[in-house]
């Protein structure tokens, strides 16, 4: 495996995969429904000590 | 037996370390070798004088492992005075030469004893305490693997040890914020995955269904650091028992390596593992949930998506392609909007509650490091424009930027968790006195914006008068002659160094003050305890 191949998965699948990722992370933060889970989760340091 | 297998094992290491002073290949090395010998011989020493053949008390496993934060919480306070204090011997050495003292004590040896000190002593034991405070209460489960947080906890301040006095023997890789040999370096490499194991097992045996933000991001700067740590030291012994290694990469590809790792230390160390404090003791200490949990989820995924790609910044005009030193710009620029995303979740955490930086010292301390965490969020990406870079890269701007960060974001945060933490990890009703936490507050501000405001002007002048040439073409200055023009701005930033080291010094005060047990007598902040309303 040398660095032309590398640099080559790099800049194309490597980077589609990491752009998808980031995107499905993104919309599973967003997605409908969430904001009840989210609004726990918020409360968890709060809870007590 | 109590610590029988520690005693053991650590008499050992002691004797280890006695052969290598003996056969070491270089002076340098056989003089860390004592020093290392000396070290870890005390310790067993002190461990032998606590022993006990009683059967060791049994430990209760719901309750939470308190005592290594306890000791990481003065360990932070201590090497904050240390790390600081290097700081102004050094900014005053630059003021005036004459007070490097040869060897040991020169600026050459001194500054990464300073970088060091305050980023990875200071810095790195508030992690490690708070990190380890965070994981138990939002897990609600103790600590994993018995005296593991033991083991990482004094394994680290061994290593704190090694590379102060290695700096001042004059032992370095000269790898910027990685200054120690290889080592000392794979030491760090055994407690750091010692940390991983203890911070993800605690996670592992949680009782709290969802993993709260605060650990994901004090997890990503585990991870990250564990990664950065073990390639940018990827190195050849030049024997194995000297001080000297060569790096595995040579020419661009090490200065590429080397600000890949400098640039996510900033990232991941001073950024991520900071805002894994952020995330909970702001909440604590105003007592509201974050402002928004989603966008904490957003600016996580943002920030760890993005930082790893902006380290070439730090390469602008060099023999770096063009192409990289592009991407790391348009990298370091995206970073903006996760940046203000976090800064503006943070501040607005408040919302409701605002009245209380005007009543509780340690809100307004926490308030400020995030407003300093945006402005220096926001001077970074524009330092990175190369346009930008090439008027305020090796000027003392870039120094200003430094500070603005570490002073502002990673200094108030850390003394806002210390203070939140320090009455409850030793069941004290609250601190010594508020007013000092007031007095604290403005001095280190105060510092800051001197030293921040000095360094910008000295930078912006140091960076014309480089590029500063006559009709003919010939430079109008020589170095020597801007290294003259900056010894005002010099001594102010000194001065400003030495306001913040007086307010570390009253925290330390404080802080030792509430752990002995004491109260001051004093008014109540005004604002802080309910006026009094005459009975109708």
């Amino acid at each position: 495996m040398d660095y032309n191949l590398m640099r080559e998965f790099a800049d194309s699948w490597g980077l589609l995969a990491m752009a998808l990722f980031f995107v499905a992370c993104i919309a599973f933060a967003l997605r409908p429904g969430g904001k009840t889970h989210a609004d726990q989760a918020a409360r968890i340091p709060l809870k007590d000590d | 037996m109590r610590f029988g297998t520690e005693i053991v094992l650590l008499s050992l290491f002691a004797f280890a370390a006695l052969v290598a002073a003996g056969f070491g290949a270089d002076e340098p090395f056989r003089q860390h070798m004592w020093v290392l010998f000396f070290a870890v011989a005390g310790f067993t020493a002190i461990l032998l004088r606590n022993t006990e053949f009683k059967p060791a008390t049994p430990v209760d496993p719901t309750a939470y492992m308190d005592g290594p934060i306890r000791y990481g919480a003065i360990a932070t306070v201590f090497w904050g005075v240390v790390g600081m204090l290097v700081g102004v011997v050094i900014a005053l050495q630059l003021a005036y030469p004459d007070l490097n003292i040869q060897p040991w004590f020169n600026f050459g040896r001194l500054r990464p004893l300073h970088t060091s000190g305050v980023v990875f002593a200071f810095g790195g034991n508030a992690l490690l305490c708070t990190s380890l405070y965070v994981v138990q209460r939002t897990c609600r489960a103790r600590l994993f693997g018995g005296n593991l947080a033991w083991f990482v906890f004094w394994g680290y301040q061994l290593f704190i040890v090694m590379a102060a006095t290695g700096y001042l023997l004059g032992i370095t890789e000269s790898r910027e914020y990685a200054e120690p040999e290889w080592y000392v370096d794979l030491w760090l490499t055994v407690v750091w995955v010692a940390y991983l194991l203890l911070f993800l097992g605690t996670i592992l045996k949680r009782k709290e269904p969802h993993i709260y933000v605060a650990n994901w991001f004090y997890l990503s700067f585990i991870v990250t650091i564990a990664m950065l740590h073990v390639v940018n030291n990827l190195s050849m012994p030049a024997s194995f028992l000297g001080s000297k290694s060569y790096s595995a990469f040579s020419g661009v590809q090490d200065a590429l390596t080397q600000w890949w790792y400098g640039h996510n230390a900033v990232g991941f160390f001073l950024t991520a593992g900071f805002l894994g404090m952020m995330y909970y003791f702001v909440p604590k200490q105003v007592n509201r949930p974050v402002y928004s949990y989603r966008l904490s989820i957003i600016h996580f995924w943002a920030l760890i998506f993005l930082y790893i790609w902006a380290g070439p910044h730090h390469l602008h005009y060099t023999a770096l392609p063009d192409w990289a030193q592009t991407l790391g710009m348009v990298f370091s620029i995206m970073l903006w909007m996760p940046s203000w995303g976090g800064m503006i979740n943070g501040l607005m955490t408040l919302s409701g509650a605002w009245d209380k930086i005007r009543t509780d010292p340690i809100v307004r301390m926490m308030v400020a490091a995030i407003a300093f965490y945006g402005m220096s969020t926001f001077e970074g990406p524009m330092m990175s424009i190369k346009t930008v870079n090439s008027l305020s890269h090796y000027t003392d701007w870039t120094i200003g930027h430094v500070h603005s960060g570490a002073l502002g974001w990673v200094g108030l945060i850390t003394f806002g968790a210390i203070y939140y933490m320090v009455p409850k990890l030793w069941n004290r009703q609250r601190l010594y006195s508020m007013r000092l936490v007031t007095w604290h507050f403005w001095l280190a501000t105060l510092g800051i914006v001197v030293y921040a405001a000095v360094m910008w002007v000295s930078g912006i002048m140091q960076g014309l008068m480089w590029r500063e040439y006559d009709e003919q073409g010939f430079l109008v200055y020589s170095f020597a002659e801007t290294v003259a023009a900056m010894h005002p701005y010099y001594v102010m930033r000194a001065a400003g160094g030495a306001m913040y080291l007086t307010g570390m010094l009253i925290m330390a005060w404080n802080v030792a003050m509430t752990i002995l047990g004491y109260q001051r007598e004093e008014q109540p902040l005004p604002g802080s305890v309910p006026a009094l309303q005459p009975a109708q």
